[in-house]
């Protein structure tokens, strides 16, 4: 009512100042709503941790291998659903130091792999096509998008861990079941890997990455684990088994320093939005400071001015979050694009739109904190003195 | 004629409020710039003194990192007598083969655990890196399961301590010394016995070789020798120096990219702020712009006032961003290296050069915001001017 | 008696030094009275007047308007007791720059119940009183120095106090704005018989007043 066109009309007093404080703050938000999203991509992997999958590796580092012969010992483990295997094939693909080059690639036991990442959905004939061929291999959707790749192409990959010149052709496209699943991967046989090896080095034969556990009861997780590195404690290579968001988090949190930086930066973000509106609202407090006394002489009551101050921050302090928000979806966008593999999966959450809403109104009451207790202190006589 | 200084001095002293609030910003814009390049830079230092370009590197050749690199007995034999390596007084070349893996181990103060990159030397191994110094203990005995560690792990890791045992591969390796290395990222490493380590990780090969040059010209010959040898053709030479700032070159990129996106979004929320507070400086010293028109200064002179003011605002932000941000040389920084997956450490290093480009970059802040400002108070018309009020 | 001042003081703090501005004073103004404050400048006329208006306390003493004290009421009740009783002119007009004539008039109304209506009624009987009935959309930017201190004054009656309080009424103006501005005044006192009290430096103004007082130092001569 009265307050709210009296507010309106005050901010657009001087359309210039109003224009420019709500650009910058649409400016910070954005940039709010962009840094947090960097940060829940970074933990995407976490985040898309299915239930009940578990991951055993070796307990050294995940850079030693498990014998094959592990596969069936840890199937037989009570509570054991389903047990697949993979290997990190790595290698360059093009020219390595482009990281546009840069996407997973490994080599699975076909049978049973995609059963247990239901997430990434195949159709029967590419699944079909894939397990006739020796070098066939599976490529994600953003992928084949990325690098302008189809069915029937080849995929050349200069390997390191496994070296010598190999050659894939893609026989199928997986598609996420939803936003969150990373569609950048590549999947290969594990068989040819091993035959391979077998060939140019033989003493690494029979060799695999990692399991991957589906445990049926998802309570069971933890006595499954205890039980499969109890079992393989004393031989050879004994095993860490962990649920895969722990083994997904372990990358994660050796990047925290980084993840913390930005986290920081995004706190600094709201401390420059609060200057920024403050320096505004510090300023037209002050000039009003004769008119807020002369309301007061009139019999309205410091809450009214105090709405005043308030409102004019409020309003200026959300139509600039919006205006924010409205910028970060494309900025959120262009990003996914840009970085398709070391960041799969980049969406804009409701959190953080949450997030840079509460920070925006935040700053509006924040931003009025000092005009309003001035007011509060000062007397009518002194503001009706005042020279704006 | 000039206006004089004091006048715009004077002036920014007595907005204190809106001044104060806009150099806030300004500081905290100049704090993220120097700070990202301080951040860089500390990485890059970090990385490229830990190689040395007496040294070479030969890895196999789609290896991008030690991690994934295999060199063979029969090679590294073959290398290690061509004519270019240095030779020790007693003849033999000063030569390291080494492996490279990556452990886990439990971080303190935290469940998680963090990925150490441990290295197997020959004895030549130490000679070729002299800048390591052992700060606690002793260096380790060859042909047994004693190890070195860097200090930085000490100090992150548990039960790393001396005469501690860690187990990790396929035994128990006692921790007998400490060791400085100048803040390079050896100082993340363990180092031990490579004949001891190779068959605790059932490693037939090792991973690089190492060794220095008799003269430092002679890389082209001993390259291309390496490389054209049918023996050892899978392999690649590279200065050391030249390694190690390629396995940084992702990091770096990454945080100098990133810190380039944010401080050009901050520093245009900055600017904005500057140029509000110029603005309303303007508006509200109109009267006494019109009286110094009156009084024979020139259009020229306001600008350059008004400029002026806004220059020395954004350079004192600057300084206090600056200022700010050597703090951060105090805070150690370990993250993981995407290149080569083992946690480094390294600190926010500041340069004379990143003083001065922070410092200009607050200026070219103040220019820009207070470039609008102040020429519409030159293009004020005198009459207009003293009767606003 | 309207307005008793009783052994009033008032003095101001700048820093750490206290100027005394008021000492002591004592007046009485009778209902329906035009009082002129005359005095040299910081001689206190325009404390007293604040004190008397409800915008300032008194250090010492009691000011009684119309039977309630209000050097004892609180920060809310002098606010209340301002709307319903006083009627402030100021030198400097000081209307909201961005409402328009009608909406700067109508402002006092807003705190009382009356309907959008009613309230509209009194607005237009108070700015026709001023004879500015013509000029209600017109914002303070397209009204000259004359016409905004009638709205001013519009602005003072329309909640029809029992007190009008004016500070230098006539100082920003020319001769005849000035003269169209007390003969307003003079109305409001003889024709409505509203208590006015005035500062002023201008002897033309001062002219239609009924009553003088000096003040001197802050106290009265």
């Amino acid at each position: 009512m009265f307050v709210l066109r009296l507010v309106l009309k005050n901010a657009l007093r001087h359309k210039l100042r109003t224009s420019l404080t709500i650009l910058g703050i649409g400016i910070a938000v954005m940039s709010f709503g962009f840094i947090r999203t960097i940060v829940t991509a970074w933990s995407a992997g976490v985040e898309a941790s299915a239930a009940t999958r578990m991951i055993t590796r070796h307990a050294v580092s995940f850079i030693f291998p498990l014998p094959l012969a592990y596969r069936d010992k840890i199937a037989r483990i009570p509570g054991v659903d389903q047990v697949s295997y993979a290997n990190w094939f790595g290698g360059n693909y093009k020219d390595p130091n482009d990281w546009k080059n840069f996407f997973p690639r490994l080599a699975v036991d076909d049978e049973t792999y995609f059963d247990l990442y239901p997430e990434f959905l195949l159709s029967t004939e590419d699944v079909e096509a894939f397990k006739k061929e020796r070098n066939a291999c599976i490529i994600g959707a953003k992928l084949a998008r990325e690098h302008g790749l189809k069915r029937g192409d080849l995929i050349p990959i200069d390997g390191d861990i496994y070296p010598g010149e190999w050659e894939f052709v893609v026989r199928g496209v997986y598609r996420g079941k939803d936003a969150t699943v990373d569609e950048t991967q590549m999947f290969f046989h594990w068989q040819y890997l091993d035959e391979r090896v077998g060939q140019t080095q033989p003493m690494r034969v029979g060799n695999v990455g990692w399991y991957i556990l589906n445990v049926k009861n998802p309570d069971e997780m933890a006595r499954v684990a205890q039980e499969v590195d109890a079992f393989f404690l004393n031989s050879r290579a004994a095993t860490k088994t962990e649920t895969e968001k722990e083994f997904q988090q372990s990358f994660v949190s050796q990047s925290s320093a980084i993840i913390s930086s930005l986290e920081i930066i995004s706190i600094i973000i709201v401390g420059i939005i609060l200057l920024v509106l403050a320096n505004t609202i510090v300023m037209a407090a002050r000039e009003r400071t004769r008119e807020h006394a002369v309301l007061k002489t009139l019999g309205f009551r410091p809450f009214h001015v105090i709405g005043l101050i308030g409102g004019e921050s409020m309003l200026i302090a959300i139509v600039g979050g919006a205006l924010g928000l409205a910028l970060t979806f494309p900025v959120v966008g262009g990003f996914a694009e840009s970085f398709p593999t070391f960041f799969p999966v980049v969406e804009l959450q409701i959190m953080t739109i949450l997030l840079a809403v509460a920070v925006a109104v935040f700053a509006g009451v924040a931003a009025a904190l000092f005009p309003t207790i001035r007011t509060l202190r000062s007397r009518i006589a002194d503001g009706l003195r005042a020279v704006a | 004629m000039n206006i004089p200084l004091f006048y715009s001095l004077r002036s920014i002293w007595q907005r204190r409020m809106t001044t104060i609030l806009t150099l806030g910003g300004i500081t905290l814009v100049v704090f993220v710039f120097a700070a990202v390049l301080m951040l860089a830079n500390g990485l890059e230092e970090t990385l490229v003194e830990t190689g040395s370009d007496a040294n070479v590197i030969v890895l196999r050749r789609s290896a991008t990192t030690e991690l994934v690199s295999q060199i063979t007995r029969n090679s590294a034999n073959i290398i290690k007598t061509h004519p270019e390596v240095k030779q020790l007084p007693d003849g033999k070349p000063l030569a390291s083969t080494e492996l490279n893996v990556i452990i886990n181990l439990n971080k303190k103060g935290s469940n998680d655990m963090g990925n150490v990159s441990v290295r197997g030397i020959s004895p030549e191994g130490l000679l070729l890196r002299p800048h390591l110094i052992l700060t606690s203990g002793r260096m380790f005995t060859f042909g047994t399961n004693e190890i070195i560690v860097g200090k930085s792990l000490a100090e992150k890791f548990q039960g790393v301590e001396l005469r501690k045992q860690l187990k990790f591969g396929d035994g128990q390796w006692t921790v007998v010394g400490f060791f400085d290395a100048r803040g390079t990222a050896f100082e993340s490493e363990i180092w031990g016995d490579v004949e001891q380590l190779m068959p605790a990780f059932g490693r037939p090969v090792f991973s690089v070789v190492l060794f220095q040059l008799r003269d430092p010209a002679d890389f082209t010959s001993v390259k291309e020798r390496i490389e054209s040898d049918p023996r050892t053709q899978s392999s690649i030479a590279k200065r050391e120096i030249d390694y190690y700032r390629e396995s940084s070159q992702t990091m770096s990129m990454f945080i100098k990219i990133l810190g380039l996106v944010v401080t050009i979004i901050f520093s245009i929320g900055a600017t904005i702020g500057a140029m509000i507070t110029m603005y309303a400086a303007v508006a509200n010293r109109t009267v006494e712009i019109g009286t110094l028109r009156a009084l024979g200064f020139r259009r020229r002179s306001i600008l350059g006032a008004f400029l002026f003011e806004s220059i020395v605002l954004a350079l004192i932000g600057g300084a206090a961003g600056v200022a700010l941000a050597s703090l951060t040389s105090l805070i150690r920084i370990s993250t993981i290296n995407f290149s080569t997956f083992s946690e480094l450490a390294f600190g926010f290093v500041l340069s004379p050069g990143i003083v001065l480009a922070s410092l200009i970059f607050a200026v070219i802040m103040g220019i820009l915001g207070g470039f609008l400002p102040a020429a519409r108070a030159a293009r004020m018309q005198i009459v207009s001017a003293l009767r606003a009020s | 008696m309207m307005i008793e001042v009783e052994n009033v003081s008032k003095a101001y703090h700048r820093d750490s030094i206290e100027i005394p501005v008021l000492n002591n004073i004592s007046i009485s103004v009778p209902e329906g009275e035009f009082l002129a404050l005359m005095g040299p400048s910081g001689s206190g006329k325009t404390t007293l007047l604040n004190l008397i208006a409800g915008i300032d306390r008194p250090d010492n003493g009691s000011i009684v308007i119309n039977g309630t004290d209000i050097s004892r009421l609180n920060e809310s009740q002098m606010a209340r007791w301002r709307a319903d009783n006083v009627g402030f002119v100021f030198q400097f007009y000081n209307l909201l720059p961005v409402l328009t004539a009608f909406e700067n008039v109508e402002l006092p109304l807003l705190l009382t119940r009356l309907s959008k209506k009613e309230r509209r009624h009194h607005v237009e009987s108070a700015l026709d009183l001023v004879g500015l009935g013509d000029r209600m959309g017109h914002t303070p930017k397209q009204l000259s120095g004359g016409q905004e201190q009638r709205v001013a004054i519009a602005r003072a009656i329309v909640t029809d106090p029992t007190v009008i309080v004016a500070d230098e009424p006539t100082g920003d103006l020319d001769k005849v704005s000035a003269e169209e501005i007390m003969t307003l005044l003079e109305r409001l006192n003889t024709e409505y018989r509203k208590t006015i009290v005035m500062v002023t430096h201008d002897p033309r103004a001062a002219e239609k007043a009924h009553k003088f007082m000096h003040l001197d130092k802050g106290e009265l001569s």
